[in-house]
């Protein structure tokens, strides 16, 4: 017969479902909070460093630096406007700056931003063909993994765009694009743009026949690699005459998730109230075992329980609490994650996954079960001072 | 098996003294502690079984010299040498009766033999209670209660049984029933049965009848 003290200690949770039930969902709640928050800021931080990679400026129209970096670095934000691409070729050309990438857009289609640029654009990311090819000629499009995925589109089906990058009310009908390849999926913004020669964001906006002077070619933006660290310094005084700016992504990014922060310090001080409920209710709920069984511990003290046998009874129970909350926590917070993910990636096509326990929440799973740990062994105390003769002569 | 001589005690430096009359009860014997209610009795009990301390006396139970005794042996000790019928059956209601049942030998030997259960299997069926061994302790009839509390005082061959007014809520012919239960299952044991139960006076030779303990 199994009758050991981790069984009676389970026996004894069982016995109480609502009062297990509520201690559970308490502490479950806490740690999912905390470390679904824990799991976002993770998240979020890999996916904005992922896009940065290797962008050291970003040349575009003046306007907020920060606006600059989110809608052309991470695609989510709209443009500070256009600039000239003529303009643009000029400071690539200065001896500070190694490479750039020109994008140019304007238009969406079903909320996908149509991006035109060139081939080092991918290569950039490290992303790969899934299948058909890189676009060539005007019109043709390369699409990103998800965009593919979400849209059902294949090789050789065709839309129209939309003007604006959200809007499907102002279509273009009269240029059509056809998808020549698919991308498989990286993790980086590209999955989520539809990629095309910088001619068709042109031409979609030309009038039939008419012929766009090269001198007045517009772009949105150009992302810079830099040959020379001076490049940061010396470029936004190049700059300063034109209705040009550069912005630089890592500062700009800091600055975000440093606003960020602030709104993330108030939620994670409510899952630290809820996790310091749980624990008050593990402590309570030890607290009134001790003074609800206590003819049962008194008995168990005249079949041969020591007090230490009571005392280790309860905090067993508290513990098992306490390890079962925190893991029920840890899937609750995974749980989360998908959820807010298929959010996050219906809005603003983002992608948040990743399932692997981090190393702060492993602190957090430890912290919490020392806690919950010593919210049995205060009032668990008790047992040892208990007066059975006392107690089993109460009627 | 039994000796008790000159025991004094009393419950704190305010309250009275109890002195409690000399007795004995060798290995094997049945004897009867009886008293009215105010006489001391659940005092007295709680003293034969180390749960309380006596202040002075001798006082020898199962070969142990309670007052040299720790705490600690006391308890392992009450788990091992004694079994304990309650006057109202006290179970740990989230575990099964069987599981009560075997709950001394899992406290004092950390594990339940198997030869433990096939002895428990066959108690609980002279006892009538085999078909409640997965039932929860608060699903029993009383008299269900007070088998299995006699079972659970058994079970572990104690050298010395104390019951607390095991006869005191039946009738004639059930109280008959439960001391010639006690009798057979506990043959191998030192009996001590206290109780008011006038009824019971002349079941056994040995009695020592309880007066007023204060003084």
């Amino acid at each position: 017969m199994k009758l050991g003290l981790f069984y009676q200690a389970w026996r004894n949770l069982r016995a109480k479902p609502l009062q297990t039930a509520l201690s559970l969902a308490l502490l479950a709640f806490g740690v999912g909070m905390v470390s679904l928050m824990l799991l976002t800021e993770k998240q979020v931080n890999d996916a904005f460093e992922r896009n940065i990679k290797d962008i050291d400026l970003v040349l575009g129209a003046k306007g907020s630096p920060l606006q600059l970096i989110l809608a052309n670095v991470y695609h989510i934000d709209a443009p500070t406007g256009n600039i000239l691409q003529s303009e643009a070729e000029k400071v690539l050309k200065h001896p500070y700056i190694a490479s750039g990438i020109p994008l140019a857009y304007g238009d969406n289609h079903e909320g996908y931003r149509i991006v035109g640029t060139e081939h080092s654009y991918v290569e950039h990311y490290g992303v790969t063909l899934a299948e058909g090819k890189l676009w060539e000629a005007p019109f043709e499009v390369t699409l990103g993994a998800r965009v593919a995925e979400n849209l059902g589109m294949g090789l050789g089906d065709t839309f129209f765009s939309a003007h604006g990058l959200t809007d499907q009310t102002d279509i273009h009908p009269d240029k059509t694009f056809t998808v020549v390849g698919i991308l498989e999926p990286s993790g980086s913004v590209v999955d989520q743009l539809i990629l095309t020669p910088m001619e068709s964001i042109w031409n979609v906006h030309a009038h039939e026949g008419e012929v766009i002077d090269p001198a007045t070619r517009e772009i949105t933006a150009m992302l810079l690699k830099k040959r020379n660290p001076l490049a940061v310094l010396t470029i936004p005084n190049v700059l300063r005459e034109t209705n040009m700016q550069v912005a630089l992504p890592a500062i700009e990014v800091n600055r975000m998730t440093q606003q960020f922060g602030l709104g993330t310090s108030a939620l994670r001080a409510i899952a630290m109230l809820i996790m310091a409920l749980s624990f008050a209710s593990i402590f309570i709920s030890v607290l009134d075992n001790i003074r609800a069984r206590r003819h049962e511990l008194a008995l168990m003290r005249t079949l041969g329980g020591t007090p230490s046998t009571l005392y280790r009874l309860l905090l067993l129970e508290g513990g098992l609490l306490s390890v079962a909350g925190t893991l029920l926590g840890l899937l609750l917070s995974r749980v989360g994650l998908a959820v807010l993910g298929q959010v996050v990636e219906s809005q603003f096509h983002y992608d948040l996954s990743a399932m692997s326990v981090l190393r702060s929440e492993w602190m957090l799973a430890g912290a919490a079960v020392a806690v919950g740990l010593l919210a049995s062994a205060i009032p668990a105390r008790g047992s040892l001072r208990l007066d059975i003769s006392r107690t089993l002569s109460e009627a | 098996m039994v000796e008790v001589q000159g025991i004094r005690f009393r419950y704190s430096s305010e309250s009275p003294n109890m002195d409690f009359p000399d007795f004995a009860c060798a290995a094997g014997e049945r004897m009867l502690l009886l008293g009215n209610s105010g006489t001391g009795k659940t005092t007295l009990l709680h003293l034969l079984c180390g749960m309380l301390r006596p202040k002075a006396g001798r006082l020898h139970v199962a070969s142990r010299d309670l007052r040299a005794a720790s705490d600690r042996e006391l308890d392992v000790w009450r788990g091992s040498e004694l079994g304990i019928v309650f006057q109202r059956a006290h179970f740990v209601q989230s575990l099964s009766v069987a599981e009560n049942l075997a709950l001394p030998h899992q406290l004092t030997h950390g594990t339940v033999p198997r030869e433990v259960m096939e002895r428990m299997g066959s108690m609980m069926d002279r006892l009538g209670i085999a078909h409640r061994a997965d039932a929860r302790p608060h699903e029993l009839s009383v008299g269900e209660q007070q088998r299995a509390s006699i079972a659970r005082a058994l079970l572990h061959r104690p050298k010395v049984v104390f019951a607390d007014e095991p006869t005191s809520a039946l009738d004639d012919h059930n109280a008959a029933a439960v001391m010639d239960i006690l009798d057979r299952e506990a043959a191998d044991a030192t009996l001590v049965v206290v109780t008011h139960d006038q009824r019971l006076k002349d079941r056994y030779s040995n009695c020592v009848t309880l007066v007023s303990a204060q003084s």
